[in-house]
C-alpha cells in the first residue's frame, strides 16, 4: 500500500503571496498621478475700446463692413455696408453664420483687397451664450477686426420690419 | 504588509497637503463653449458670475483681499460688520446679495446660505453696487484680473450691463470663462 509521507507533520502554508497585486496597484496609481491634471476652466480674452476717449470713430471703407444683429431664438440678421441695408437671416448652425462669414470674407477680400470689419450688435432678447458664440466664430473664421457696439434705433426698426414680414 | 500600509498613508498625507477642496458655489453656472484654449490663472482672480436668471454673483480669491474689500465697502455704505462676520466673509468664496442683506447672510451657516436663494448684486444705473465691489477689490489687489463667468442662457442685457460697468471703471481687458470645444476641422 502506498504511504503518504508528509515528513513528520510539517504544516503547508495556505497564505497567498499578494506582492504582484500590490505592485500593479502602485503602478496604476503612479500612472494616473503623472498623467492627469486638474481641469482648469478655459477663458476667452476680450479687449474693449476705451470709453473715456473722445469718440474718434475710425474712418473705414463702408464696403468692408458687415453688420450682425443678434436676436432671440439664436437668430442673426446681417447686412453689408451702411446704406440701404438688405437684411438677411441666418443662425448658429454649422451651415449658418460660419458659411456667411467665410463667404463675405472672401468677397470683401476680393473686392477691396483688405479684410472684413464686422460690427456686432445685439438686441435685448439675445442670450449671453450668443455673444460668446459669435466671438468664437470670429476666432474660427479668422476675422481679425470686429467690434461690439450698442444697437441703433435704425437697426431695431429694420429687425422689427423683417420679423413682421415673416409672420 | 506593513510596508504597503506605510506607503498608502504617505500617499494619503501627500494628497491631504497638496490639494484644496472645490469652493462651494452658491449658484450653478453652465458656461458656453468656445475653442479658446487660454487657461485661467488660479490666483488674483475676481470672478463675476451671471446665472441664467440674470443674477450677478461676486467672488475674489485671497482671504486678505476679501477682508480689505469688506472694510472698504463697510466704510462706503456705512454698514458695520462684527469681527465674526468679517471672518466669515473672508472665508466665503462668492456671494450675491445687496450689501444691506450681507450681515444677515454672513450670520447664517454655509448650509443655510446655500439653501437661501440669493437675489444677486444690484447693478442698476441708480444703485450699482457691483461697480463699488470691483473698484475696491482693485484697490485691495492691483494685480487682480477680472473673469466673467456667464451662463449660456443668461440674458444679453445683464451681460451688457456688467461689461458697461467694467468699462466705466476703465477695465477694458477681461476674460470670459468658457468650456473647451474642439476647433472645427474643415471650414
Amino acid at each position: 500500500m502506498a504511504e503518504v509521507d508528509t515528513g513528520g507533520g510539517k504544516k503547508v502554508s495556505t497564505k497567498v503571496d499578494m506582492t504582484p497585486m500590490v505592485d500593479l496597484a502602485f503602478l496604476l496609481v503612479t500612472f494616473f498621478m503623472l498623467t492627469t491634471t486638474f481641469s482648469k476652466p478655459q477663458t476667452m480674452e476680450i479687449n474693449m475700446p476705451d470709453k473715456t476717449k473722445d469718440n474718434e470713430t475710425m474712418k473705414v471703407k463702408e464696403s468692408r463692413t458687415l453688420s450682425l444683429v443678434m436676436t432671440k431664438d439664436d437668430k442673426i440678421y446681417y447686412y453689408q455696408g451702411v446704406e440701404d441695408p438688405v437684411l438677411e437671416q441666418t443662425d448658429f448652425s454649422p451651415n449658418g453664420i460660419r458659411k456667411v462669414l467665410l463667404k463675405k470674407k472672401k468677397e470683401i477680400m476680393a473686392s477691396t483687397g483688405e479684410g472684413p470689419i464686422v460690427v456686432i450688435k445685439s438686441k435685448k432678447d439675445a442670450r449671453y451664450g450668443n455673444l460668446v458664440d459669435i466671438l468664437d466664430e470670429m476666432s474660427i473664421t479668422g476675422i481679425e477686426i470686429y467690434a461690439l457696439v450698442d444697437i441703433t434705433p435704425e437697426d431695431e426698426q429694420l429687425v422689427e420690419k423683417a420679423e413682421a414680414q415673416q409672420k | 504588509m506593513t510596508a504597503m500600509c506605510d506607503v498608502a498613508f504617505l500617499l494619503l498625507t501627500f494628497f491631504m497637503l497638496t490639494t484644496k477642496f472645490k469652493p462651494d458655489e452658491p449658484v450653478v453656472v453652465d458656461t458656453p463653449s468656445s475653442i479658446s484654449e487660454t487657461k485661467l490663472p488660479d490666483v488674483d482672480i475676481l470672478t463675476i458670475s451671471i446665472d441664467k436668471d440674470g443674477r450677478v454673483f461676486f467672488g475674489v480669491d485671497g482671504q486678505f483681499v476679501r477682508e480689505a474689500v469688506l472694510q472698504f465697502m463697510s466704510d462706503r455704505y456705512g454698514i458695520a460688520f462684527t469681527p465674526k462676520q468679517q471672518k466669515e466673509f473672508s472665508l466665503m468664496s462668492s456671494f450675491g446679495v445687496p450689501i444691506a442683506n450681507l450681515p444677515q447672510i454672513l450670520d447664517m451657516t454655509p448650509g443655510q446660505r446655500n439653501s437661501v436663494a440669493q437675489p444677486g448684486i444690484p447693478l442698476d444705473s441708480a444703485k450699482n453696487e457691483l461697480r463699488d465691489w470691483v473698484q475696491y477689490t482693485r484697490y485691495a489687489n492691483t494685480k487682480c484680473r477680472i473673469a466673467v463667468k456667464g451662463d449660456q442662457q443668461a440674458g444679453f442685457e445683464v451681460a451688457n450691463k456688467v461689461i458697461l460697468t467694467l468699462q466705466d471703471l476703465n477695465i477694458n481687458k477681461f476674460n470670459l470663462i468658457t468650456d473647451l470645444e474642439a476647433r472645427p476641422k474643415s471650414l
